[in-house]
Formats: C-alpha cells, sequence, structure tokens
C-alpha cells in the first residue's frame, strides 16, 4: 500500500516537473545587477520584462544578483547562469576586470554578453549599453537650462554651471559638450563655472555666492546629483524659488520635494525602466545574430550606433518634471 | 574538562547499541545529510548533473575550503582568526605589484606567499607573545591589512599579470578538475595526515582540550599556536594566488566578507568552537555540502537573501539537532 502510494507520488511529481519543462521559455537571459534590493534595477527588471512581453518568442528573464555588491558574488551567479546554458547574460558589473575571466568562459559557451550601466572591459561582452552619451548629456543639460528660463518668465537670462571637481573627468567632458551647444540657445549667456567637489555644504555655499554675484541669474545647472540637490537647497533657503531655478542631473527620489516646491523646474537622469527595456533587446538581436557590427535595434528606444570597442548610447537622459517625478521617486 | 566526559559518555552509548561508532559521528551525519542534498539537487534542476555544471561549482568553494583547512586547526585550540580575508587581499596586492615589474611567475607567487605567511605571523606573534586575545588581535588586523591595500591601491586595479597565471585560477589538471580543486585535496589529505596521524595533531587537540595542562606536560603552547596562524597565513596566500588568478585583477576588496563563509564551514565541519574536537574529514564534508546547497539554490535562481537565510537557517539545525537528539537520548536512558 504505502510503496504504490510513494510510487504514485513520485509519479506525479516527476511529470508536473516534466510538463513545467516542456513549458519552458524558448529563450532565457539572466540579468545579473550590482546587488539585490537596489530601486534602480529592479527598474531596469521592470524595462526588461517589457523587453520580453514585446519580443514574440518566449524569453524568460532570470533576474539575479549577490546580497552584496561584490565581484565574486557576481561570478559565482554567472557561473550557475553558465551552467543553465543560458542564452544571454545581460550584467550591470560590480568591477570592470575580475568579471572578465568568467564572461569570457560563458562567451567560449555560445552565451552572448551585454554589459549595461557599469561596463566589463572589452574583452568580457559584446556590447557595451551606456545609458547617453557626452554629447546627448552635454546637450541635455543647456535644454534643460532653456525650459526653466522659461519657466522664470524670462527671455534671456544669466545661467552658472555648479560643477563637482575641476579634475572630474566626466563633468569636464561635459562642461565642454555643454559649452558646444550653448550657441544654438542665444537666449543663454554663461556666466560662471563653479566648483562644490561633490560636498554637499560646499555646493551649498558656491550657489549663494553665484546668486549674490549675479543678480540677472535665472538657472543654475549642475550636471551632479550631489550638486543638484545642495543648489535648490540653497535656493529654498534664500527664498528665491521662482526667480532662480535648478536643473541638471539628478535622483528623482532626492529631487521630488523639490520639483513640488518649484525651486526645480525639470531636471534629467538616465531611466533605469529604458535601459533595462535596451539591454533586453539588445541581447535578444545577439541570441538572434540580427546585431550588425556597427549598429542594434532596440525596440522602442530605436537603433544604436555601435563604436569600433563596441560600445553604444541609448539615448538623451530621461527628463523628470511634475508629471513623473513622484512616480520615479518610489524607485530611485 | 566537560568536553572529555561528554565524549566518553557518547562512547558508552554508542557501545551499548553494539554498532560501529563511526555511525553516530558528527561526519556521518553530515555525509547523510550531503548525499540528500545532492538528490535534492538532481531533482530540482535539470542542469545540476553536468559534468561541466559540477566542475564550475568547485570553482565557488575551492579557495575558501583551503583555507578553511587551517582554521579549523585554529578554532581547535580555542583560538579564532578573522582576518584572513584581510590577508587575501594584501597578498594579492603585493602579487599585483610584483607582476607590474616581473612577468615570472615564480616571483609574482612568492612574493604573495611571502606577505601572506607575513601576515600570520604578525598575527601569531601579537597573540602568543602579547598574550592578546586572538579574536582582539585579528579583528585588528583584519582592519589593517584591509586598510593597507585601500592606501596602496585606492579606486585602481592591478591586472598587468602574464597569461601563464591565469593557470592557477583557471587551469584544468584533468578533465574537469580545475587546478584549484585538485589542490584542495591534496591539501586536505595533507592536513588530515597532520592532524590525525602525527604528534603535532596529538598536541593541537591536547592544547584544545585543556592549554594549561597541555603546558605542564612538556608541550610550548606559545610556540605550537605560532605555527598554526603562521600556516593560516601561508593558505591565505595559496588561496589569494588562485582567486587573483581566476579573477585577472587585484582590487582593494577582493574577498570582502569572506572570513565568514570560511568560518562557518569549519563550525559546519563538526570542530566545537569551545576547543579540542573537531576532524578535517568532517570539514571536508562541511565544504562539499556548502558547495552543494550554494549550487543546488544557484541553479534554480533562489534570490542571493533568500539563500543566506537559507544557509543561516541549515546551520542553526544542522548545528542544534544532534544537542537535540543527545538530550532525547538522555531522557529515554532515564
Amino acid at each position: 500500500m504505502k510503496l504504490t502510494t510513494i510510487i504514485k507520488t513520485t509519479l506525479i511529481a516527476t511529470s508536473i516537473m516534466a510538463s513545467t519543462f516542456a513549458q519552458a521559455a524558448d529563450m532565457r537571459i539572466g540579468l545579473v545587477v550590482k546587488a539585490q534590493g537596489i530601486g534602480f534595477f529592479e527598474a531596469a527588471y521592470k524595462g526588461a520584462q517589457e523587453a520580453s512581453a514585446e519580443i514574440e518568442d518566449n524569453i524568460e528573464i532570470i533576474y539575479t544578483g549577490p546580497v552584496t555588491p561584490t565581484a565574486e558574488g557576481q561570478i559565482e551567479i554567472i557561473n550557475s547562469l553558465i551552467s543553465q546554458k543560458v542564452d544571454a547574460i545581460v550584467v550591470s558589473a560590480n568591477d570592470p576586470d575580475a568579471l572578465v575571466p568568467i564572461l569570457k568562459r560563458a562567451q567560449q559557451r555560445g552565451i552572448k554578453v551585454v554589459s549595461f550601466d557599469s561596463g566589463v572591459a572589452t574583452a568580457g561582452r559584446q556590447i557595451h549599453l551606456n545609458p547617453s552619451s557626452n554629447e546627448l548629456i552635454g546637450r541635455m543639460n543647456i535644454e534643460l537650462a532653456a525650459t526653466s528660463l522659461e519657466a522664470a518668465k524670462s527671455e534671456k537670462g544669466d545661467i552658472a554651471i555648479l560643477s563637482a571637481s575641476p579634475t572630474a573627468t566626466n563633468q569636464n567632458i561635459w562642461i565642454g559638450e555643454m559649452e558646444k551647444a550653448l550657441p544654438e540657445f542665444p537666449q543663454l549667456t554663461l556666466v560662471a563655472t563653479v566648483y562644490g567637489d561633490d560636498l554637499a555644504d560646499k555646493s551649498y555655499r558656491e550657489t549663494q555666492g553665484l546668486v549674490k554675484t549675479y543678480p540677472n541669474l535665472k538657472v543654475i545647472v549642475a550636471p551632479t546629483t550631489v550638486g543638484i540637490l545642495a543648489a535648490a537647497q540653497a535656493i529654498t533657503d534664500m527664498k528665491k524659488t521662482g526667480e532662480v531655478f535648478v536643473t541638471g542631473l539628478g535622483l528623482p527620489s532626492e529631487l521630488a520635494g523639490h520639483v513640488e516646491s518649484g525651486a526645480v523646474n525639470s531636471f534629467a537622469i538616465w531611466n533605469p525602466i529604458d535601459l533595462g527595456y535596451a539591454a533586453t533587446h539588445i541581447a535578444y538581436n545577439l541570441i538572434q545574430d540580427t546585431a550588425s557590427e556597427t549598429e542594434v535595434e532596440m525596440g522602442r528606444m530605436g537603433v544604436a550606433q555601435l563604436d569600433a570597442e563596441g560600445n553604444a548610447a541609448m539615448s538623451s537622459p530621461f527628463v523628470y518634471d511634475i508629471s513623473n517625478v513622484a512616480e520615479f521617486a518610489k524607485i530611485f | 574538562m566537560e568536553k572529555i566526559n561528554n565524549s566518553s559518555f557518547e562512547t558508552k552509548d554508542i557501545e551499548k547499541k553494539s554498532l560501529p561508532s563511526w555511525v553516530f559521528s558528527w561526519e556521518s551525519f553530515l555525509l547523510a545529510t550531503t548525499v540528500l542534498v545532492f538528490f535534492i539537487n538532481c531533482l530540482a534542476s535539470p542542469y545540476f548533473l553536468d559534468p561541466w555544471s559540477l566542475s564550475d561549482a568547485t570553482f565557488n568553494f575551492s579557495e575558501k575550503a583551503i583555507i578553511a583547512l587551517p582554521l579549523a586547526l585554529v578554532i581547535i585550540v580555542r583560538d579564532i582568526d578573522i582576518s584572513v580575508a584581510s590577508i587575501i587581499a594584501l597578498s594579492s596586492t603585493a602579487m599585483g605589484f610584483t607582476a607590474e615589474v616581473t612577468d615570472s611567475l615564480f616571483l609574482i607567487c612568492s612574493a604573495g606567499m611571502i606577505v601572506g605567511t607575513l601576515c600570520g605571523a604578525l598575527n601569531g606573534l601579537l597573540i602568543t607573545r602579547l598574550n592578546i586575545p586572538a579574536i582582539v588581535v585579528t579583528i585588528g588586523t583584519m582592519s589593517l591589512f584591509r586598510g593597507i591595500t585601500y592606501i596602496l591601491l585606492g579606486d585602481q586595479a592591478l591586472k598587468n599579470y602574464p597569461e601563464s597565471f591565469s593557470f592557477f585560477g583557471q587551469g584544468y589538471v584533468a578533465p574537469f578538475i580545475g587546478f584549484e580543486f585538485a589542490s584542495f585535496l591534496v591539501i586536505a589529505v595533507l592536513f588530515y595526515i597532520l592532524l590525525q596521524k602525527t604528534n603535532f595533531g596529538r598536541r593541537t587537540y591536547a592544547i584544545g582540550n585543556n592549554p594549561t595542562a597541555a603546558y605542564y606536560s612538556g608541550i610550548n603552547v606559545a610556540k605550537h599556536k605560532l605555527i598554526i596562524f603562521i600556516m593560516v597565513g601561508f593558505f591565505c596566500s595559496i588561496a589569494a594566488i588562485m582567486l587573483t588568478s581566476r579573477l585577472g585583477s587585484t582590487r582593494p576588496t577582493i574577498a570582502l566578507g569572506w572570513e565568514l563563509n570560511i568560518i562557518t564551514m569549519v563550525v559546519l565541519g563538526g570542530v566545537s568552537i569551545l576547543g579540542g574536537s573537531g576532524t578535517i574529514v568532517g570539514v571536508v564534508i562541511a565544504v562539499f555540502l556548502m558547495g552543494l546547497v550554494n549550487s543546488g539554490l544557484g541553479l534554480i535562481n533562489v534570490p542571493g537573501i533568500v539563500m543566506s537565510i537559507i544557509i543561516g537557517a541549515m546551520l542553526i539545525c544542522v548545528i542544534a539537532l544532534p544537542g537535540v537528539f543527545q538530550r532525547l537520548r538522555n531522557k529515554v536512558g532515564n
């Protein structure tokens, strides 16, 4: 009696398992993030799911990441994804070099590798998806300044840049690109570039200095998350809300309050949902072998151009204002 | 003292039931659990029973396991070393800088081994000469060694390793048998002989059971402990060579947080945290058990956070179960 029951249960269990395998997806893509429980990556996962729903082939997204953001933890996970014979791995790396050997091994076993957000050295991946490019970021900052000028109800006005430290490579490249885009916006006059060293208190004081020195100042552009927050706080404290607007690159969760108070009209940063979405499309195209040496398609995000090292830029930074900031503040 | 009494009671119990004593040992209990986990893994994932899967999984634990072996000796003599992961980092940094100036594998590895051994010696000297408790010393050196790597490297990575260096962490000695895993097996046999078959091993247990008695029996306790801490340092550098080679680079965060994983392996292996008991066989089985649990949960994509909860719960259960059984047996006996 007992034995037959055991056999029956085992058979049922096996058939259930077999049927789940039979229903298994046509393709599996492993999405490996820096660590679990980070809103930014949860949003990227949302985007990846959006992409997989859109694509006709049945794609299963395996969302995974270590508990703490270490390269060793990610290697263990990638090892397990290789064992599961996934079709592609999409990864935001904790270390650009340490992941190269294991990702090389993945590629040797026929798995396509895309890095996004935080890249992997060239040997470890086929394509790296940057959220944006320096040129697009520079231009976006100037466009935001123009929008803020309109919000200040001015036809013409002075703008100033609040950067991080004078040696920050990214910042300097972006400022260079901003200066290149500036001639197309004759209503804006760049009067000063100051440095807050990505320290909240120094950025705050530099903002106060700018407002006092330039009475015709309408917009402060801070392409740094620390700077933009400190500047918005300074403007609020100086009761200059509505006269001087702060814009630049910032995080929705930190700036939601300032958007509501009016110190910030709009700002930009990458949209993690779009990033996960585009990276999934790129992985799919690699699996399908439909990506060329120079171009890869990203669904609703358009077509990305690839440089010689396989770097792609997704789009201009995504603009956040009063209409969407509250929703994204919950994410990151 | 209590320990010795306990174990003599156990033997009596076992003799009564006239079954060979190993049936009731911790090691056979662990082995049974390991076999069980193996079968669960086979059922849970169709990818588990694949030579490459199994081979790849060995890379995830071999380096930690190599350190667990000498650390078992440290815990048997009632000490602890939580600076092991930081020794890996410092040793790896030394290799990174050596690799900047030379391509010689011998020089690169020697630099790592010398630094690792010196770190172990520093721990051992502070503990035995200044009589500071091991936990205090190694909490200090944990920050000290890691701190030095941060000062030396900042946010830089050292990655100028020669191509041939990758063998230690990525090479195979036989089909499916990685160099790391093979080394672990060889080192485990050496430690088995050292602890179970030599005078050194007998002395280690004697110190763990009663350091004072061991001292009055003519054992140089301080020197013995110093040697054990130097061994830990040395094998940390062996693990550092493998890990660095597997990552192909050195960063100050290398092996961050490994000390707890390694101590878990040792404790799960039945080495009493109070000292005096435990075997290398137990530690080796525990290593396999942890490896199987990790790879099984990984293959069914259990999130890392859930995985650490499961491993924590497993550790508590496995440690608590024999105690519960012992109590039940005592009750029945009364």
